[in-house]
């Protein structure tokens, strides 16, 4: 029986590093089919709220929710159902793109016959699986991360700057594989601070600034607008 | 705590100033004669060295399991306490030594046992001061790590200096002159009390600089 | 579960070594390098002292590891891959276990360059023993794989974790070069002492089980930051 959930919740919470506090006193909550846009200039939180709702990182206080479950419960089978792309792209240089992808599905228990092919395809570098990643361009190392945190079909998943190194085509391409993942049900956080990008795509905007959760409301016409005058100019 | 406070001060400061009445007073040991009397403080400052590194390793274990903040503050004031207390013992030991037996330093099992718990808990120090994010929680394991260490340095620096026996340092005093007993009976409990005035002095500063962090972060 | 994700990191970290073989030969000739240097140093009457022979196996074993596990943890660090697998739906010291493993075996090729070399630079008779020998190798190299590995796994953010590896691991390791040492030692008299060496092995695995579950106990709230 596979731990699964319908929304994650934060309540309250906090996280501290010294006498900075990185992330202030957020609520939030996101279900299925949402998309939320974490939106806010850089240094407002967003990786650190992305890293909490991974359960990387522990928030100094308030409760982090999947379902029912408390993060402090997090064990393997919530992470079972996160998938998440960071900054950092979390690839191994030295291997090629298909070694990456079965390592990676091995390690959630995949079989690497059955996802890693499409993968490659997703991805657009069918031709290249066999090459280290170490000679990817930015775009390409992005494109397969992502399909790399996707593997194995997470519940929540989470994004931070997903559209990094892409060109218009392949944003595009991610564009619509994150609609298509919330209209499976899939819950998405997604941080950028790219407003065009994020304005037609994401359901739900929270606008970070400071650490603090200043706004969080439908997304609808207007964004950049509101962002701005909510943030100031970006 | 705050209210015991004064009271254990003026109690360690008389322990204090009265140990020397009661070390002069106790018997001459044989071959060492005055120098020896040196014990009296050499031995109570491992004693406090000990506690202290078992209190920070208690209180590190407690940090990495419950997360709370306090045992942390706890644990590395110990730590402190235990790099303080620890090179009382290494610079009186050399001096015991020296004037005894004509050497500073001859490997001698108990002086390197805590002269390896000193570095290790200087790299306790270290790591909290330099090691960069995280570092609160390796300073933890570390002092975790270095209280199970304890059995296992004493045992095996014993069994090495064994293999290359030189003049055994500290013979049993206490078996040897029942008249040192007391002495130092009182003088191990007036170096404890002082370990625990330290520690409370050390914590309560820490709590403080906790609730001034507490308040700029309320400031945000 | 526990045991095949240690395996697969096992796996990959072999992997990514076979494509290069970079840690594997620069580990190696710095411990070749390191017993060259130590003989040099210690010397009396211009010969190399053959007393310490055992002494110089186990400092090349130590400082080679300090360094292979800085190399192992620097991979890692790149591209912050150490938080993909913490992420992943295995209990997290399984993550610990199979870096572990990854340096055991590294180390234990190194060994197997560098006891046949010590054996013939200074006439020592490491062999006469074998099986006591190897045992005295592989739980040594264990004990202090398993603390460096945890304190390398945490040091990876750090800025300092060249220099604070050895500063936090040497003292920690003590015993188990002095047990290293002592009981190769004892393998090297004529006629060569079974019992201080199965001693020292003993102590070596009380260590190895105190430390390795200590290890395991400290790995997850660790490495949560």
């Amino acid at each position: 029986m596979i731990f699964d959930f319908d929304r994650v919740e934060l309540a309250d919470v906090s996280r501290d590093f010294g006498r900075r506090r990185a992330v202030s006193r957020i609520s939030l909550s996101a279900h299925r089919g949402d998309i939320v846009g974490l939106l806010g200039p850089n240094g407002s939180g967003k990786s650190t709220l992305i890293g909490m709702l991974a359960t990387l990182v522990a928030p100094t206080s308030g409760t982090i929710r999947y379902g029912d479950r408390p993060a402090s419960d997090a064990g393997p089978d919530i992470r079972y159902q996160i998938g998440l792309l960071a900054h950092e792209l979390h690839l191994y240089s030295e291997l090629s793109a298909r070694q990456n992808l079965t390592f990676f599905a091995q390690l959630y228990g995949l079989n690497p016959r059955d996802v890693v092919q499409a993968a490659l395809d997703s991805a657009g570098l069918a031709d290249r699986g066999d090459d280290d990643v170490s000679g990817f361009s930015r775009g390409m190392r992005q494109r397969l991360a992502l399909e790399r945190a996707l593997l194995h079909r997470p519940r929540l998943v989470l994004l931070d700057e997903p559209f990094t190194g892409l060109d218009d085509r392949a944003v595009s391409v991610v564009a619509d594989h994150v609609r298509r993942l919330a209209g499976g049900g899939a819950i998405v956080v997604l941080a950028t601070h790219d407003l065009d990008l994020a304005d037609g795509l994401v359901t739900r905007l929270a606008v970070l600034g400071g650490g603090r959760l200043i706004s969080d409301e439908p997304a609808g016409a207007g964004l950049r607008g509101r962002y701005r005058s909510l943030v100031g100019s970006a | 705590m705050r209210k015991l406070f004064a009271p254990l001060l003026i109690v360690t400061a008389a322990m204090f100033v009265y140990a020397p009445v009661m070390i002069a007073q106790a018997p001459y040991e044989s071959t060492m004669l005055l120098i020896q009397k040196i014990f009296y403080f050499h031995v109570p400052s491992w004693i406090a060295m000990y506690g202290a590194i078992f209190v920070c390793g208690i209180e590190s274990a407690i940090f990495l399991f419950r997360r709370k903040p306090s045992a942390e503050r706890v644990a590395s004031a110990a730590a402190e306490l235990a790099v303080l207390f620890g090179l009382f013992g290494l610079v009186t030991g050399p001096l015991w030594g020296r004037k005894a037996w004509g050497v500073w330093w001859q490997w001698d099992a108990r002086l390197t046992t805590s002269l390896l718990l000193e570095l290790i808990f200087v790299g306790y120090l270290l790591v909290r001061k330099y090691g960069g994010p995280g570092s609160d929680k390796l300073a933890a394991a570390i002092g975790i790590f270095g209280m199970a260490n304890v059995p296992f340095v004493y045992k095996s620096v014993d069994i090495w200096r064994t293999v290359h026996p030189q003049t055994s340092v500290v013979p049993l005093l206490l078996t040897s002159a029942p008249g040192m007993a007391a002495p130092f009976a009182f003088c191990a409990m007036a170096f404890i009390l002082l370990l625990v005035l330290l520690l409370a002095l050390r914590v309560g500063l820490e709590h403080q600089r906790a609730a001034l962090d507490q308040l700029y972060l309320a400031e945000e | 579960m526990f045991l095949k994700v240690a395996l697969l990191v096992l796996k990959k970290d072999f992997a990514i070594e076979l494509k290069s073989r970079e840690i594997l030969y620069t580990t190696l000739f710095f411990a070749v390098s390191c017993v060259l240097i130590f003989s040099i140093a210690f010397v009396r009457e211009g010969a190399p002292l053959e007393d310490a022979a055992a002494g110089i196996l186990w400092l090349a074993v130590f400082f080679a590891g300090t360094l292979a596990l800085g190399r192992t943890f620097e991979r890692e660090r790149y591209g912050e891959t150490l938080r993909a697998l913490l992420l992943a739906p295995a209990p997290r010291p399984a993550i610990y276990v199979g870096k572990l493993l990854g340096i055991v075996f590294l180390l234990a090729v190194a060994e197997l360059l560098l006891a046949p070399m010590v054996a013939l630079l200074f006439n020592a008779a490491l062999f006469s023993r074998p099986l006591l020998m190897a045992g005295l190798l592989v739980m040594g190299t264990i004990g202090f794989a398993s603390v460096g590995t945890l304190f390398a796994a945490m040091l990876v953010r750090s800025r300092t974790r060249d220099v604070m590896l050895p500063i936090l691991l040497y003292p920690m390791t003590v015993p188990v070069i002095i047990a290293g040492v002592l009981g190769t030692s004892a393998l090297l008299q004529t006629p060569p002492n079974e019992a201080v060496a199965t001693m020292w092995i003993a102590l070596l695995g009380s260590w190895n089980v105190v430390f390795v579950t200590l290890a395991l106990w400290t790995f997850e709230p660790l490495m949560t930051e």
